[in-house]
């Protein structure tokens, strides 16, 4: 009897065990846990990246500094944890402070092509007809422009800032939200309570605006998500291409283009920061993807 | 079909002069656009007659076109760096361009192709591990950090390929897999979805039915199929070739077009840049209307609309 009752305790204990086991698995693939612990380990580094990191990411400490080792290696130090560049900058404090321009880029540019690209589809879906037509047909030939060759020219005509990239993006990804804005607006034009609105003499502003923005919304909220990851990358690109935000200010994409001329005496340099992009990317793919299908189940057949 | 296609090239002609429109107004933002077109060892002579030459006394739009009319005959002006036209560099650089686009292209397309099929056929596999994995990375991955972790690996540490420059098949094989990377794996989805989509339909289960062989069934009845989607999808793979090139000759030295249109940004070479970005636009919308025209012979619903 005794024994039979600690067996059952043991068996209860253990079933515990394995339903809790299973539980967090179950947890981990319901939630993107991975996902946004890496998003938020960023925005940390990018909120708080002067005081994660004593380093100056702009400029070296110590001269005689330059190359050192990741930390792992005999000649390594503790100091540089994931070593210094060829002009003695530490690794892993510029890459934080790149987190920081990778981030402010994608959401000025997502939030300044997301306000523009809804209105601009709102118009276009609400009102149809000769205005849908000249919206959409220049919607279309803007996404036909040879980004990267544009910026380029835009590179050597003026004096390329962070203001200049962030305006060349956002003309580039604009269209995007106003393509979908528009194909929702159309949709939901036809509800009922938007016919109500319109009998009781609603102005079409307030029904864009009262009505049709709220519907919308979070359609406009999983494009940003789900195009986070290319505007870092294209961002990367131009940084890469010496069309980006100007050194010294740290972007992961001018240290790879840095650290290419270093790779036999200092694989670091180029290997760390397009590491950061890659699972920033990822992160923010994953991300959305699930908000997407939390959010707004019909957008599932757009890739 | 003659109206898709007339549409088709209006559209293209649309865009080419949107670029250009583009191209002229950054020209002109700057100031003078003598300072981008002419050096500073300039005689008074030389740039008042450019001055007169491009009319500049008169209209934007009558400036536009003088400058539009040179540039469709193939007059973007001298090179800065190079003094001689800048059209002549272009076609110089220009085969190198193509050769890489070409391996990339095929290669993009035999490594996405079957595998999206052995994904699609072969699921919980593998092969179907290894495509989806790809399929993944292929949209995360900065591709010209994959080019340059390639030299690091493959010229620095193991010295079995060379890292840059053009020659012998050797140097292809590092710049083509950089270029192609992205493209197959997005050519790799689609292909596996559109595969499984035709695996489900009535001919491939009416080809089963009739005795057909597994082999036959898939690369004969459903691949026929599933490749409209793959083939759509070229336009969009050229297009990313544009971004492509520019990085992945930049890497390696590759003595083409993209390339040139690097150095030129560095030595302020605007004649140059400009008959660069112009040439390939016009290109990349040249075989785009190829492609409509080959989709629209191959699939009868395109051709009848």
């Amino acid at each position: 009897m005794a024994s039979e009752a600690r067996i059952d305790s043991r068996m209860a204990e253990f079933s515990r065990r394995r339903s809790r086991f299973e539980n967090l698995v179950t947890f981990f693939r319901r939630y993107p846990v991975f996902p946004v612990f890496i998003i938020l380990v960023l925005a940390v580094a990018a909120i708080f990246a002067p005081l994660l990191s004593s380093h100056d990411p702009e400029r070296a400490e110590n001269y005689d500094d330059n190359e050192v080792a990741p930390f792992w290696y005999e000649d390594g130090s503790t100091r540089y944890i994931l070593g210094t560049d060829y002009l003695g900058r530490d690794v892993l404090t510029r890459m934080i402070h790149g987190a920081r321009i990778s981030l402010l880029v994608a959401f000025a540019v997502l939030g300044i092509s997301g306000i523009i690209g809804t209105a601009v589809g709102l118009i276009s879906g609400y009102f149809g007809g000769t205005i849908d037509e000249i919206i959409m047909r220049f919607v279309d030939l803007t996404l036909a422009v040879p980004f990267i060759l544009v910026a380029l020219v835009v590179g050597i005509v003026l004096d390329v800032s962070l203001t200049t990239v962030v305006i060349l993006l956002v003309m580039f990804f604009w269209n995007g939200f106003a393509r979908q804005v528009r194909a929702e607006t159309l949709q939901l034009k036809t509800a009922d309570y938007v016919s109500l609105a319109t009998v009781a003499g609603s102005s079409a502003v307030r029904i864009m605006y009262k009505h049709i923005l709220p519907g919308v919304f979070s359609t406009v909220i999983v494009i940003a998500t789900l195009t986070v990851g290319v505007v870092i990358l294209v961002e990367s690109i131009l940084s890469f291409l010496g069309v980006g935000v100007p050194a010294p200010t740290p972007t992961w994409g001018a240290m790879i283009s840095d650290g290419r001329n270093y790779l036999a005496t200092g694989w670091w340099m180029a290997f760390f920061p397009g590491l950061a992009i890659l699972f920033t990317v990822l992160a923010f793919n994953f991300f959305g993807d699930w908000l997407r299908d939390e959010l707004d189940p019909r957008l599932r057949q757009i890739e | 079909m003659a109206r898709f296609l007339g549409r088709r090239f209006v559209y293209s002609i649309g865009v080419f002069i949107a670029t250009s429109i583009i191209v002229f107004g950054l020209s002109r933002v700057a100031g003078d656009p003598r300072h981008l077109f002419l050096t500073e060892y300039t005689t008074t002579e030389t740039w008042d007659a450019w001055g007169r030459e491009y009319g500049l006394d008169r209209p934007f739009i009558v400036q536009y076109v003088i400058w539009m009319g040179k540039a469709v005959r193939g007059d973007f002006g001298n090179s800065l760096t190079h003094h001689i036209n800048a059209r002549q560099v272009i076609q110089e650089r220009f085969p190198a361009t193509l050769q890489l686009t070409v391996s990339s292209f095929i290669g993009a397309m035999v490594i996405g192709v079957p595998l999206g099929v052995l994904s699609a056929v072969q699921r919980g596999t593998v092969a179907d591990y290894v495509g989806r994995t790809w399929a993944l990375l292929g949209q995360a991955l900065p591709p010209y950090w994959l080019g340059v972790m390639m030299v690091l690996l493959f010229a620095v540490q193991w010295d079995l390929l060379p890292s840059y420059g053009r020659g012998d098949w050797k140097h292809f094989v590092l710049p083509t897999v950089t270029l192609a990377w992205g493209s197959a794996s997005a050519i790799l989805r689609l292909t596996r979805a559109a595969m499984l989509e035709v695996l489900d339909s009535e001919f491939v289960k009416f080809a089963r039915s009739k005795g057909a062989t597994q082999r036959s069934v898939i690369w004969r009845h459903a691949l026929r199929n599933a490749l409209i989607a793959p083939l759509t999808f070229s336009g969009l793979v050229l297009a990313g070739f544009m971004t492509g090139t520019v990085v992945t000759e930049t890497i390696f030295a590759w003595p083409g077009l993209g390339r040139l249109a690097v150095q030129a940004v560095n030595a302020n070479d605007f004649p140059v840049l400009t008959g660069v970005v112009l040439a390939v636009t016009a290109i990349y919308l040249g075989v785009n209307l190829i492609i409509d025209l080959t989709y629209a012979i191959v699939d009868p619903r395109i051709r009848l609309s």
